[in-house]
């Protein structure tokens, strides 16, 4: 469902070109759980930002569910994103004077979906990740791991077909970042695609596609039995 | 995304930030307030003159000697004065047939005493016909009787105030005041009636006006007030005066007449520009204050960088932030505005109570306008913070910085 043909990414820094990406091919079917791994700078985070249509490949083709992206008009793209991908962040990015509830209710908001059947899909979404008793916190009364179960919650609240997570332990101590990759593999179960970028060399062994980069290149990828 | 959620949203916003959106608001606010509390004042100040105009008497002409060359202008003060206007020629005007009336009016100053009291007096002298043209109204006795204007009796009708300086508490009718070296005896004494554009009537005694020309000597009238019959008749009389006045004056034209429409006009018109100017530097509050609401709203993109860029990887189409950040600026804006409206009506309802001869009113094109500019400031000025906005880019906005 997902494929990059040739992919660049140049950022133009001064004079000098810098390929964040470089000749990049890649294909992953529906349902797929990959960990991107490799040092920093190796473009980890361009590739997921890419792959989410957050960014656009300086050269080369990226179609997704067989449709190429790369002719698709900026709207076309947002609603793309908004029906197809859910992104998780290291830093969790919630909206800070809003609720769980109401920041797990901002994609279904923009989506135009009428009140009543929000808040259906918000409690459902508050359930199955645990934190119904928090709905009404705000995120500066959320520990980090209640945080970025917000944030997941509020990724999954559309129904995507992949989420992508960027350092989504990032910030959390062993403990709650093995419950957030927990709640994450099980939405995979479900059959939603998970890309997963990390650091941690245990987080990233445990899926079943691993893939290395360094300097912009796919140095390593590997599937697991 | 449906209106309603936007504007929820923008409210929400709004509320996030407590100490920007107030300062906002009472910008906006004192903007809206100021511009319909001073078109209040100027309103109010155009009715207030018209009151007294009308107060004053209607359809009024009044006829100066000397020629001014401005038609309808305030009345020449440095005028030459080539033929006396006289008591013969204010009674000539009499014959005009859509006059109602005609007072001839002789002003002077003169010492007026009685037993051992002394006071410089303004002395009006007129005749019976001043009562109804001014709209006089006595407290004591009466005004002075009708018959031939030209026999300079010894009576005089008191103002209020005159009446109190002279006699105190004491009785003053049929009492024999002294003007200059002549005995007058008191018929009347006038109610305390307000000044009436700059004549104070409770600070004046009337006499006779043949009395009042041999007192001071001469031949020549201060002016001639003229009452004519209806207001459409007005402009006919006008004619008229000139006509008789200039057969009698070897045809020369060397008056002036006025109408009260054409005073009337003239400080209309003056009070209407000083309205519009007024309102014009209180509508640069209202500019003022749409700067600051571009202002608080670029800092506002600032602080929520990440906002955008979450609502961007959420989906959010630029048109969406656009309006969103619009919508912010809007309600902020009509917010201002309608707290500003409900200041400026307790300021002019406050104003009303402490000055009730005031006609003070909020006129509606006045409200309107202010609505409507603090309305279109908050478009105009929250565009441009907006644009950054929708602008901005999703990856750069949520990078860690
Ligand atoms: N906007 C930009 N302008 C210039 N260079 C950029 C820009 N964004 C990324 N790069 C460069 O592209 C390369 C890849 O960046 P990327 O953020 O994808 O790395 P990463 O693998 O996610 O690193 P980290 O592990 O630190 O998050 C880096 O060399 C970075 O400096
Ligand atoms: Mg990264």
């Amino acid at each position: 469902m997902i494929r990059l043909l040739d992919v660049d990414r140049v950022f133009e820094v001064g004079e000098e070109p810098v390929y964040a990406l470089k000749a990049v091919t890649l294909s992953m079917t529906a349902g797929t759980y990959a960990s991107v791994m490799g040092p920093s700078g190796s473009g980890k985070s361009t590739l997921l930002n890419i792959i989410g249509l957050l960014d656009r490949p300086s050269r080369g083709k990226y179609l997704l569910e067989d449709v190429d992206t790369t002719h698709l008009s900026d709207d076309e793209q947002a609603r793309v994103r908004r029906e197809k991908i859910g992104f998780v962040f290291q830093f969790f990015h919630l909206v800070p004077r809003l609720t769980a509830a109401e920041n797990i209710e901002l994609p279904l908001i923009l989506a135009g979906v009428n009140a009543g059947e929000r808040k259906d899909r918000v409690r459902e979404a508050l359930t199955s990740l645990g934190i119904r008793g928090r709905s009404r916190h705000r995120p500066d009364q959320l520990s980090g791991g209640q945080r970025q179960r917000v944030a997941i919650a509020r990724a999954v609240v559309m129904r995507p077909r992949i989420i992508l997570a960027d350092e989504p332990t990032g910030n959390l101590d062993r403990a709650s970042g093995n419950e957030v990759i927990e709640i994450l593999e099980e939405l995979n179960r479900t059959g939603i695609s998970l890309i997963l970028v990390t650091h941690d060399p245990a987080l990233g062994d445990r899926a079943s596609r691993k893939i290395i980069m360094e300097d912009g290149e796919i140095v390593s990828d590997t599937l697991k039995n | 995304m449906k209106p309603e959620d936007t504007v929820r949203f923008g409210m929400r916003a709004l509320f996030g930030y407590p100490a920007r959106t107030l300062l906002v608001l009472l910008a906006m606010a004192m903007g809206v307030a100021s511009v319909i509390l001073l078109t209040a004042l100027g309103e109010g100040a155009r009715r207030y003159v018209a009151q007294e105009f009308t107060s004053l008497g209607t359809h009024l002409l009044f006829v100066l000697p000397g020629r001014s060359e401005t038609v309808g202008g305030p009345p020449p003060l440095l005028a030459s004065t080539p033929r006396d206007l006289t008591l013969e020629d204010a009674m000539a005007l009499t014959r005009i047939p859509s006059v109602e009336r005609v007072a001839p009016v002789s002003v002077g100053a003169a010492p007026v005493s009685w037993r051992e009291r002394h006071r410089e007096v303004t002395l009006l002298g007129s005749t019976a016909a001043l009562f109804e043209i001014r709209q006089l109204a006595m407290s004591q006795g009466s005004f002075l009787p009708a018959g031939d204007p030209f026999r300079g009796e010894g009576i005089a009708v008191l103002g209020h105030k005159v009446k109190r300086e002279l006699f105190g508490n004491r009785n003053a009718l049929g009492e024999w005041i002294r003007i200059q070296d002549r005995r007058f005896r008191v018929i009347g004494v006038m109610t305390p009636k307000g000044q009436s554009l700059g004549m104070d009537m409770s600070d004046t005694a009337v006499i006779p006006v043949a009395s009042a020309l041999s007192l001071f000597d001469t031949e020549s009238l201060f002016r001639i007030i003229l009452q004519a019959k209806s207001r459409q008749t007005v402009d006919r009389v006008k004619d008229s005066v000139i006509k008789v006045i200039r057969e009698r004056h070897e045809g020369e034209d060397d008056i002036t007449v006025i109408t009260q429409d054409a005073i009337l006009s003239t400080f209309d018109r003056i009070l209407s520009t000083m309205t519009l100017t007024v309102t014009g530097i209180a509508a640069v509050s209202l500019v003022v204050a749409g700067i600051l609401i571009m202002n608080v709203m670029l800092i506002s993109v600032s602080q929520r960088r990440t906002e955008i860029g979450l609502l961007k990887a959420l989906g959010a189409r630029s048109a969406q932030i656009l309006r969103l950040f619009l919508t912010e600026a809007s309600v902020l804006s009509m917010a201002g505005a309608g707290i500003g409206v409900a200041i400026g009506y307790a300021g002019a309802w406050v104003l009303a109570g402490m000055f009730p001869a005031f006609p003070l009113q909020v006129p509606l094109w006045s409200l309107a306008a202010a609505v409507l500019t603090a309305l279109v400031n908050g478009l105009i000025f929250g565009v441009i913070p907006a644009r950054r906005a929708s602008y901005l880019d999703p990856v750069q906005a949520l990078a860690k910085r």
